[in-house]
């Protein structure tokens, strides 16, 4: 590892920085530029702001808490993306492959199912992410086999297809009128409705997940070895693996349940950081983070400025994403080996 | 077959009518298939909510089931007996639950329809014809040919004169509403936000059915999109700064007024929020058949207060009371107007 770090560290804080700049900028309400600097400028220093109450309600209450969602969805989702594909030493593994979004989408589809309010589908899709995951690891642990990783793999893709059946469940039992396009809506992933309220149940649990996974850092390295050389260089993999997926999956579940199904963020945007800085994680998980949260940012952009109709994150990412995941393929001889 | 005289001569129209229908009467359904009229209907299996419903106030008696079995509060402002039969799932719409067999077991006269007749649902309609033998009538689901849909009903059922007393109802009722407002340029109508879902952010486009009527009344603030159902931003509802907005979600409605990313919508502060009745059919929304009539009053009023002095009330008892079979006491009018469930 001789490459210097800075260079792309600088494009990814770039992207970053511009994401903020054009979505601060860019909405449906027509705010321009001064308005923007008189409200924010008010707001830190306490100033009565030089602007219409309804400018500032745009930009303190509606676009500003979206975009902080968006920067914090994205970088959470490319956290723990980086985090699992360092973990299971594959690249094509992305933050939902121990069942998180899978089983965060059955307990918010239960949660409109039984007609609960925001917070309480948003608390059932957070609680059903970490309780997927805690049932894939246990089955996977409880199996005893020679390559754990595999079998957590394994268990993992089987139990968020019965989580996908339980989904379809509860669609096909829903009220075709009013529950089943809500559903629908969730499960397409969208940060329109995103506000001030949500920001803190949000920023907790991914400060902490990438706290505890910034804090593993140089054991993530040692881990990306093959098991055996992690174990002879003194590494306890057992419950470094809890908790690195512990920390990955409270990351995962709270994104999800804020802004729904977003997939490819979290498979995407790893790689393009490891291009970047290369593959030492002390590099790697602040870029990812600065990244996905620039990434995310520029795509909530466009689905919320592109038409009067906002369009679904989860489409928007996949379009944007399944380019370049088959690119990936293409050259992952290259890269990985 | 034993006629009796006092049928024969109460209902003069249907006599005259009752040897073709004997016969071979037929009726254009809107696939644009001339249907037989079955000889003797006596078991109607609904297709869909909406025609359920329709059959239901037409004709209680031969409804077979429901395609979603009610639920008690729901039975309270309907026929208890009928309201009680068994869910028989449906054939038609999003989600088909029914088994032809099912279907079969319960040896439906008329297997009824209502809803739309693009290609999708006509090849349908053919096909569980084709496979059952059961005559299978799709009539037009749009709410402005209502009045015409009963009268089809009423043909296919040989329940003319009942039909054509609701028919009457849902033309007078379009014909007065509309007549009041004609005079008002449609862009001098109140801009109207419809809003669903939690946060209120799933909204009605252009032509969707869900605002069907609010279209037919006012200005629909998302109606330049075409479309159905679609989600939309806090920041473009705040661009649209609605008159009114209707929402069919009591969570929206009694959480907007302290949502302080929309304290400054219009709407809001001139305090035209409004919440739909939804008890025992949604009055605005879904689903989509005749109970949006006694919503299309509720709507013309909160609208257009001054142009509709009748005490909404009154009308709701008298519609309920004709299209429902039961009429509500004071302590249902009042739930159902609060739109609780």
């Amino acid at each position: 590892m001789t490459r210097s770090a800075l260079p792309g560290l600088a494009i990814a804080t770039g992207v970053l920085i511009a994401g903020l700049l054009l979505a601060f900028t860019i909405g449906r309400y027509p705010v321009s530029l001064a308005e923007l600097g008189h409200v924010l400028f008010a707001k830190i220093s306490g100033h009565r702001p030089d602007a219409s109450p309804a400018v500032e309600s745009v930009i303190l209450q509606v676009r500003g808490p979206r975009v902080l969602a968006a920067a914090l969805v994205g970088a959470a989702l490319a956290v723990a993306g980086t985090a699992f594909q360092g973990l299971f030493r594959n690249p094509l593994v992305s933050p939902d492959i121990l069942g998180a979004s899978s089983g965060a989408a059955l307990g918010a589809v239960i949660g409109i199912f039984l007609s609960l309010g925001v917070l309480a589908i948003q608390g059932f899709a957070f609680v059903g992410g970490l309780l997927a995951v805690a049932a894939v690891y246990v089955i996977g642990s409880a199996v005893r086999a020679r390559d754990p990783i595999l079998v957590l793999v394994l268990t993992g893709v089987v139990v968020g297809a019965l989580l996908g059946a339980g989904v379809g469940l509860v669609k096909y039992l829903a009220d075709p009128y009013n529950q089943l396009p809500a559903m629908t809506f969730w499960l397409l992933g969208s940060l329109a409705a995103a506000n001030a309220s949500d920001l803190l149940p949000l920023f907790g649990p991914v400060a902490i997940g990438t706290a505890v996974l910034i804090a593993l850092r140089w054991r993530m390295n040692v881990m990306s070895l093959p098991e055996e050389e992690a174990r002879s260089l003194g590494v306890a993999t057992g419950p470094l693996r809890v908790a690195i997926v512990a920390a990955a999956t409270l990351t995962t579940s709270a994104s999800v349940a804020t802004a729904g199904i977003i997939g490819w963020v979290g498979l995407v945007v790893p790689h393009l950081s490891r291009s970047l800085v290369g593959p030492d994680f002390a590099r790697l998980l602040p870029t990812a983070a600065i990244l996905g949260g620039g990434y995310l940012l520029l795509i909530d952009t466009l689905a919320r400025t592109a038409a009067e109709v906002e369009i679904p994150l989860g489409i928007l990412t996949a379009v944007i994403g399944t380019p370049f995941f088959i690119w990936l393929l293409a050259s992952m001889q290259r890269t990985w080996s | 077959m034993v006629f009796s005289r006092r049928t024969f001569l109460g209902t003069g129209a249907a006599a005259l009518l009752a040897p073709r229908i004997g016969h071979a009467a037929t009726v254009t359904d809107a696939t644009g298939r001339a249907l037989p009229v079955p000889q003797k209907v006596a078991r109607v299996f609904p297709a869909g909510p909406p025609a359920a419903i329709l059959l239901y106030t037409l004709a209680p008696d031969l409804l077979l089931g429901w395609p979603r079995a009610n639920r008690p509060e729901e039975c309270a402002y309907m026929l208890p007996d009928v309201c009680a039969r068994p869910e028989v799932g449906r054939i038609t719409g999003r989600g088909n639950t029914a088994n032809l067999e099912s279907v079969l077991a319960l040896k439906p006269d008329l297997i009824l329809d209502v809803g739309s007749a693009s290609a999708t649902f006509v090849s349908l309609a053919e096909r569980v014809q084709e496979q059952t033998g059961i005559p299978y009538a799709l009539l037009d689901g749009r709410f402005d040919a209502t009045a015409e849909t009963y009268r089809k009903l009423g043909e296919l059922t040989a329940r003319q004169a009942e039909a054509e007393k609701l028919a009457r109802y849902t033309d007078n009722t379009l014909k007065t509403i509309m007549g009041r407002i004609a005079a008002i340029e449609p862009s001098a109508r109140p801009r109207v936000y419809y809003a669903r879902g939690p946060r209120g952010l799933v909204t009605g486009l252009g032509g969707s059915i869900n605002v069907e009527t609010i279209e037919m009344l006012a200005q629909n603030v998302a109606g330049a999109n075409k479309g159905g159902l679609g989600n939309i931003s806090i920041e473009q509802l705040l661009l649209w700064n609605p008159d009114v907005i209707v929402t069919i979600d009591q969570d929206f409605a009694a959480s907007v007024r302290g949502d302080g990313a929309l304290a400054s919508l219009k709407a809001v502060r001139d305090g035209r929020v409004h919440l739909s009745p939804k008890m025992p059919f949604g009055w605005v929304d879904f689903p989509p058949s005749v109970n949006r009539l006694i919503g299309l009053w509720w709507l013309a009023k909160i609208l257009y207060a001054d142009k509709f002095p009748e005490d909404i009330r009154a009308q709701m008892r008298d519609f309920y009371a004709m299209f429902y079979h039961r009429t509500p006491d004071d302590a249902q009018i009042d739930h159902v107007l609060a739109g609780r469930d």
